[in-house]
């Protein structure tokens, strides 16, 4: 099979599907369990650390809570 | 010790573009060569006089925010120059007689459109997306800077190349492709820029004390690596001469005009909406005081943007040599690529939801939620004018300029306007805007100047689309192309207007940020602490 042909069949079936599987994976991955907590978190990073960095001995945000 | 290697390779440099400008084939390749020659001498210099003199300890405790503050200024005096240009072509679309004789193969429409494009895009809003993404990926990691002055050279070399794009437009150095002007040595310089910038910000990310990677910076680092790959492909080119700007692309035909479309589009897509995703992500929260609508939305606007975006450049060759089956999926991942866009519209305007009330009092907050209105609009527009049908009628027209300027200046220049009016006072240590009604003034024509332009844009595109099309009871063509020109002088005056209004309202930005820095009360953090009780 020339390579054009082989590409474009791997494009529209394999790849399709494994795009497709990853995409869908990634809607259940946010909508996980206890992902609303961990968001919570992570929505409010930029309302941390506006003048100078954490410090390196900084506890994770999650601790300082 | 790496100064003597820098004196080495200075110097070199310095030489071999000195041979290039007496080697040089064309003019625009010889200015070039000299430019170049001048910077590599003259950083030969600063090197030498800096050399064996005692280096200052790294600092650590800080974030780095001067290369912030100067993409800040390089922001708005690029926009100011884009717009300026703009408004000037498109008065001499209006009125043709500002095709000087004089200025002819150098300030003449063609030599002046390219470098309007680029000036706007890359230079203001490569600058902008910059100078912002350096801010917030410092913030939301709570790190320095990775890489120490490399920021700074990702900074100064990307001027160098808005310099030699630049110049080279205006002295017919170009490979004729839309967003992709630049000649092969300029793209390899800014390639090279372009790895250093995603050093720069993986490594801060990659130094973060946040456990996770806040969304903005997900979209910031979609939009670095999605350009790399993008230019690296379009611009595979041969060059016909080390001594000369001419080269020759490696692909052939349609191929070429399929990769130059699915560059172009995505240039839109992660330069022109990921990037600036990424401020929406972090300006909009800020200003309102409260955190994103909905973070699992964030998510899925994030994946289902750079899955689907990637597909629709071939929308831009409807009715061309491209098979079908490729325009066809082009025109369907546009038309699906709105889904994500108003998901991502939604998240961004909900922010406000509990703080409607804060658009009476804040305009910098009204500018930020106007250009993602803007952002909803102009990606409703996209994917109707993508479909076959209406791109019959739409391209090559008018339509499709108002269409692009709907979303850059309505867009990208409303939001960059908000980060620099959120940034000014932050980085400066002000306490506030000089004015706020100035911004106000700034918001009014700007806003104005985007209806006059949009609107006589779909006026003049659809009656031009229609003329052309239009055939009398014999099968003859009703309207020569001469008479649609003439048909639309008074909507081109109309758009001129539309860009003077533009124009002077970002000027008022300018006198208002240099104000602000100049007078508006400094920010006294430990003033309190410092003053006696008496």
């Amino acid at each position: 099979m020339e390579t054009y042909s082989l590409l474009r069949q791997f494009a529209d079936s394999w790849m399709l599907l494994f795009l497709f599987l990853f995409f869908i994976g990634v809607v259940f991955w946010a909508f996980r369990p206890g992902s609303t907590k961990t968001y919570e978190d992570t929505a409010n990073i930029p309302f941390r650390n506006a003048d100078k960095p954490a410090s390196e001995s900084a506890a994770q945000p999650e601790a300082q809570k | 010790m790496s100064n003597y290697l820098k004196l080495i390779v200075l110097g070199v440099l310095t030489v071999f573009f000195m041979i290039a400008a007496g080697y040089a084939r064309d003019l625009a390749y010889q200015v070039h060569a000299v430019i170049l020659m001048l910077v590599a001498g003259g950083l030969f210099l600063s090197t030498l006089r800096s050399t064996d003199e005692p280096v200052a300890a790294p600092v650590t405790g800080e974030y780095l925010d001067g290369v912030v503050r100067a993409g800040v200024i390089a922001t708005a005096f690029w926009g100011v120059a884009g717009f300026l240009v703009g408004t000037f072509i498109a008065f001499q679309l209006a009125f043709p007689v500002l095709n000087f004789d004089w200025s002819e193969g150098f300030a003449n429409f063609g030599r002046l459109r390219p470098l309007h494009t680029s000036a706007v895009i890359f230079a203001f809003g490569g600058n902008a997306l910059i100078a912002t993404s350096f801010y917030i990926v410092q913030r939301t990691s709570a790190a320095r800077l990775w890489g120490g002055n490399l920021a700074w050279f990702v900074f100064w070399g990307y001027q160098l190349f808005i310099v030699l794009a630049a110049t080279g437009y205006l002295l017919g150095g170009t490979q004729s492709k839309e967003y992709a002007e630049p000649e092969w040595y300029v793209d390899l310089w800014l390639t090279v820029v372009w790895v250093a910038y995603l050093a720069v910000f993986l490594g801060t990310i990659i130094r973060r004390k946040e456990r996770h990677i806040y969304v903005a910076n997900w979209f910031f680092l979609a939009f670095i690596v999605t350009v790399a790959m993008l230019h690296v492909v379009n611009n595979l080119t041969i060059p016909v001469s080390i001594w000369g700007s001419k080269s020759v692309i490696v692909w052939p035909g349609v191929q070429d005009a399929m990769v130059q479309w699915w560059y172009g589009h995505n240039a839109v897509g992660f330069f022109l909406t990921a990037g600036f995703l990424g401020m929406m992500y972090y300006f909009i929260p800020k200003q309102a005081d409260r955190p994103v609508y909905s973070y699992k939305l964030s998510i899925i606007h994030f994946w289902a943007l750079i899955f689907i975006y990637i597909w629709a450049g071939p929308h831009h060759l409807h009715y061309t040599a491209l098979p079908d089956w490729a325009s066809t999926l082009g025109m369907v991942f546009s038309v699906v690529l709105w889904m994500p866009s108003w998901g991502g519209m939604i998240n961004g305007l909900m922010t406000l939801s509990g703080a409607w009330d804060k658009l009476r009092t804040d305009p910098v907050l009204r500018m930020l939620v106007i250009s993602v209105g803007f952002y909803g609009m102009s990606t409703f527009e996209g994917p109707m004018m993508s479909i076959r049908a209406v791109n019959s009628l739409s391209h090559y027209t008018d339509w499709t300029i108002g269409h692009v300027h709907s979303g850059a200046l309505g867009w990208n220049g409303m939001i960059t306007f908000g980060a620099l009016y959120y940034l000014t006072p932050v980085l400066w240590k002000r306490e506030r805007l000089y004015s706020l009604s100035l911004v106000s003034w700034h918001f009014w024509l700007a806003t104005i100047g985007i209806v006059l332009y949009a609107a006589s844009m779909w006026v003049t595109g659809i009656m031009e689309g229609l003329m052309w099309r239009e055939v009398d009871a014999n099968g003859f063509l009703v309207w020569s192309f001469a008479d649609t020109v003439a048909a639309k002088l008074p909507m081109y005056v109309m758009r001129g207007l539309g860009g003077v209004l533009f124009l002077s309202g970002s000027l008022v930005m300018c006198y208002n940020l240099w104000m602000t820095v100049r007078r508006a009360p400094a920010k006294e953090a430990s003033l309190s602490v410092a003053v006696p009780a008496e």
